[in-house]
């Protein structure tokens, strides 16, 4: 007994002290550390402008709620430098929270267009993501879709038993509902997400499942991320299902920004300013093509296959409704009786 | 030679030996409530901030309708996994047929794969889209019935298949730890076997079935990934909606008071249903329960319901990823060997032993620390220790969080400038014990299951003969409850290697761990290029699983030899 105690006391001290090597945390720490709610795939970009400027660069990614809650948490303490969000809401509320700096700056006024940004410049747009409508060729002609309210019009019980759509719970269907109530208020949307939920609508908990159900001609038509719609037809391009631009004579098409901002308490804002500019000019297309995303910049060209979905008219963006009213979508889209 | 064994039931209360034992028997009773004031400490911590929030306390709608789904999975997963689970571990341990004893281990391996991976897998070849119905459809035309795959039901068969290894566990252990001589003096008195089942060997196992089905209703009640993928609105998800979808955390936490509420009432049902006695047994010899051989279709059978069952939880899935890794492979074989991935492996391994071996430790000493005495106090402490276990880790994550700053706050309105500096998420220190509080339920609930079993009369007659606590502990205990801590181990490890929300949450700077590998590519939808992280995770995971298959086998032959 003595020596089965002797190996495991051993055992657990040796997984201690390699434990120690291991989790010890970073002895050699970058210039810029960054709380990230993006998954893509960043390091392309990073390493981009770690060569170009010699700043070095490391990142956490988490999703945005949490990692405000972190940033908060660690209050002045924080390692963190840039925080950067998927969502203008998180943008938005990390600002409305005092966690992001005000920056001032000229290149990044002229790269990011003013609805993508803070008036203050606490946090700026970085890649543009649209959701908009897309459908199956062969079941439904695109006359059929509604030019001026499309995301209304999907409400119609025309498209009874035609329709898939993300789940409730997904952020993209809560800031595109938050959205639609900032455009037409509350009861009107209710209306609408009622209307969907009346044409038995078919929930997806992903986008890309949703347009195999497109392609399979389980259902007509989607709401889908236009990039899960570019990455899809580069892996397959005969893909059989299109993409409709939605709103276009009318309000203009849901769009939702990554963006970053500076965080109040960094002990190295400069080079934290100096990447979100980096970010928004020379490393545009580095940093949103590996995902399909526009740029926010006019001066950069898309990527070819989203070029392919030709121009479009955006829905202006206005963070603090997608910000503030994010918690009502949530709660429309319970009483709707949408999954 | 056989000697009958002596069945001893008795009420619940403290053992009452003689008080010549006394000397450091306090100290016991105080480490346990130190440990059950360190784990609970998070938890606590989210219930006063819950209260302090309370300024805004409208509940999200369709609460109701959320409490009612949670209790349907809950109740429909424990039914799944105790038919599954008791069921298979009855087959493998009563009869004889072909690949039996192969299958016996095997069938823990759905404790390998997280429940969100299964989930994916199964809906992407059920669901409308998948190659399932396209082909019912193809077939039988488009307006064919097909049952709703994405629902309450689809949910609680995916978790059912992944849960029930725990309930398979622990009866197996359960039935095989039986002393011979009870099973031998009922068939004497002319039971059968199946009688000797009902009456006899089940009412025995009730406190190891208790103690498995509260596992699996608390994981069912934690988790958030799977249901999401069915749809299924549980109070978990009401969480996740209410934080992520407001960013309002104090509404969050105050959910999560309602799911500590479920967690609760689950382990006031564990009380109930181990009751208020306790069975001891004192080994004895005899012949025990011999498995009995089967022939013809019905060995065929047997056979057959262990494999699909293993094909349904285990191997179906794997070869799903493992058809996506090699289709990625080809498409882009830059992609199989990624530097990074030993690190991360590393990480993983490294976190998940530490872990299992602080959380078998802790429990084995809260187990000793009970034996000796010690009133309803320390009891409801050691029962407090459960808690974390039937929390959603990212409300532990935050608790971790918000304890870490209220110490920081505390230690420098004393003077300690910087106070801890950032312990919890400049350090893995932050991880580890957001680890030990979720974790050292599984460990616990092992180890005292397999103290259970031991009559309290060993214990008083170690102390009577005058041995010291300790010494009690390394001669008497800890050899008798040697299969409730290998099962504590593997437990805890699988589970630590599987955790994502905490890891995600307090990780330092340059920390990545597989599952959060698996995260970032499965939270983009590339899960071509998620299979392969998590067929690792898969497979480190089965490791522990072999380990102890290994050591039931030994268990299991030295008592057919018996």
């Amino acid at each position: 007994m003595r020596r089965t105690c002797l190996v495991a006391a051993t055992a657990v001290l040796a997984t201690a002290v390699s434990a120690c090597g291991v989790l010890g945390g970073g002895g050699d720490e970058a210039d810029l550390q960054i709380y990230s709610a993006r998954h893509y795939d960043l390091e392309e970009a990073f390493a981009a402008f770690e060569a170009e400027t010699g700043v070095s660069v490391e990142f956490i990614y988490g999703d945005d709620a949490e990692l405000l809650e972190r940033l908060d948490a660690e209050g002045d303490e924080t390692p963190a430098d840039v925080f950067m969000t998927v969502d203008a809401g998180g943008l938005w509320n990390a600002a409305e929270r005092g966690e992001l700096a005000a920056v001032r700056s000229p290149t990044l006024d002229k790269a990011v267009p003013k609805d993508l940004r803070d008036p203050d410049g606490r946090w700026f747009g970085l890649a543009m993501r649209a959701r908009t409508v897309t459908y199956n060729p062969d079941t439904v002609d695109p006359s059929e879709l509604d030019t001026t309210d499309t995301y209304a019009a999907l409400a119609d019980p025309k498209w009874q038993g035609r329709l898939c759509m993300r789940d409730s719970t997904a952020s993209y269907t809560q800031s595109l509902v938050a959205s639609l109530i900032d455009l037409y208020g509350r009861d009107r949307t209710l209306e609408i997400v009622q209307g969907w939920v009346d044409n038995d609508v078919e929930i997806m908990s992903n986008d890309i499942l949703l347009l195999e159900a497109i392609d399979a001609g389980v259902c007509d038509v989607g709401i889908n991320n236009h990039y899960y719609l570019a990455r899809e037809l580069e892996a397959d391009p005969d893909l059989n299902v299109e993409l409709f631009w939605a709103s276009q004579d009318g309000a203009g098409t849901h769009v939702n920004i990554s963006g970053a901002g500076v965080v109040a308490s960094s002990d190295a804002p400069a080079e934290a300013q100096q990447l979100i500019e980096w970010l928004a000019t020379t490393g545009q297309s580095d940093f949103v093509d590996a995902n399909h995303e526009y740029p926010v910049n006019r001066d950069t060209e898309p990527e070819p296959v989203i070029a392919g979905f030709g121009k479009f008219e955006r829905m202006p963006l206005n963070a603090e409704a997608y910000g503030d009213l994010n918690a009502d979508a949530v709660d429309l889209l319970a009483e709707a009786g949408y999954q | 030679m056989s000697r009958p064994a002596v069945l001893v039931r008795e009420r619940a209360s403290a053992v009452r030996p003689s008080p010549a034992a006394y000397s450091g028997r306090p100290w016991w009773s105080l480490f346990t409530v130190g440990i059950a004031v360190l784990v609970a400490t998070p938890v606590v911590a989210v219930v006063i901030d819950a209260v302090r929030q309370a300024a805004s306390p409208d509940l999200p709608r369709g609460l109701g309708a959320m409490v009612l789904t949670t209790l349907l999975l809950m109740v429909g997963v424990g039914v799944g996994t105790l038919v599954i689970g008791g069921g298979l571990a009855w087959l493998v341990t009563a009869y004889r047929f072909p690949l039996r004893d192969a299958l016996a281990w095997l069938l823990v391996l759905p404790l390998a794969m997280p429940a969100y991976i299964l989930g994916f897998v199964f809906l992407s070849a059920f669901d409308v889209s998948g190659p399932v119905q396209q082909m019912l459809r193809s077939v039988f035309g488009t307006d064919v019935w097909i049952p709703d795959v994405a629902s309450l039901p689809g949910a609680i068969l995916v978790m059912s298949l992944t849960l029930y290894p725990y309930v398979y566990l622990l009866t197996r252990a359960a039935l095989v730890e039986q002393a011979p001589g009870t099973y031998d003096a009922a068939r004497t008195l002319g039971a059968s076997r199946s009688r000797v089942l009902w009456r006899v060997l089940l009412p025995l196992a009730r406190p190891s079935l208790a103690a498995a089905l509260a596992l699996v209703m608390m994981e069912t009640l934690t988790d958030f990934a799977t249901v999401q993928y069915f749809n299924v609105r549980t109070v978990s998800v009401g969480v996740y909606l209410v934080w992520k979808g407001s960013f309002d955390f104090g509404s969050a936490t105050q959910l999560s008071a309602l799911v500590l509420l479920f967690a609760v009432a689950v382990l006031a049902g564990e009380r109930l249903l181990r009751g208020r006695a306790r069975y001891h047994q004192r080994p004895g010899r005899g012949h025990g329960l011999q498995p009995e051989r089967l022939s013809g279709w019905r060995a065929a059978g047997a056979t057959a319901v262990c494999m699909a069952v293993l094909g349904a939880g285990f191997a179906v899935p794997v070869l799903q990823l493992l058809f996506w890794a090699v289709g990625d492979a080809i498409a882009d074989p830059a992609s199989l060997w990624d530097p990074r991935f030993a690190d991360y492996l590393t990480n993983s391994v490294v976190v998940a032993l530490v872990t299992a071996a602080v959380c078998v430790l802790l429990s084995l000493m809260m187990g000793h620390g009970l034996r000796l005495g010690g009133g309803w106090f320390v009891r409801a402490a050691a029962q407090l220790t459960t808690f974390g276990y039937a929390v959603p880790g990212a409300v532990v994550g935050i608790g971790v969080l918000l304890a870490f700053v209220a110490l920081d706050r505390t230690l420098e309105a004393l003077g300690v400038a910087g106070g801890t500096g950032l312990l919890v998420t400049g350090s893995v220190v932050g991880i580890l014990y957001a680890y030990v509080v979720r974790f050292l339920a599984p460990a616990y609930q092992a180890v005292d299951a397999s103290f259970a079993k031991v009559s309290p009369t060993m214990t008083m007659s170690a102390m009577s003969l005058g041995a010291k606590p300790r010494r009690i502990l390394r001669q008497v205990h800890v050899p008798l409850v040697r299969p409730g801590v290998a099962v504590a181990l593997v437990l805890v490890m699988i589970d630590a290697i599987k955790e994502l929300p905490i890891v995600l949450l307090l990780r330092p700077f340059g920390f990545t761990t597989v599952s959060v590998w698996v995260y970032e590519l499965a939270s983009e939808n590339f899960w071509e290029k998620a299979a392969l992280p998590a067929l690792v995770i898969v497979a480190v995971a089965t490791v522990p699983v072999f380990f102890l298959f290994r050591h039931v086998r030994l268990i299991d032959t030295a008592h057919e030899v018996g």
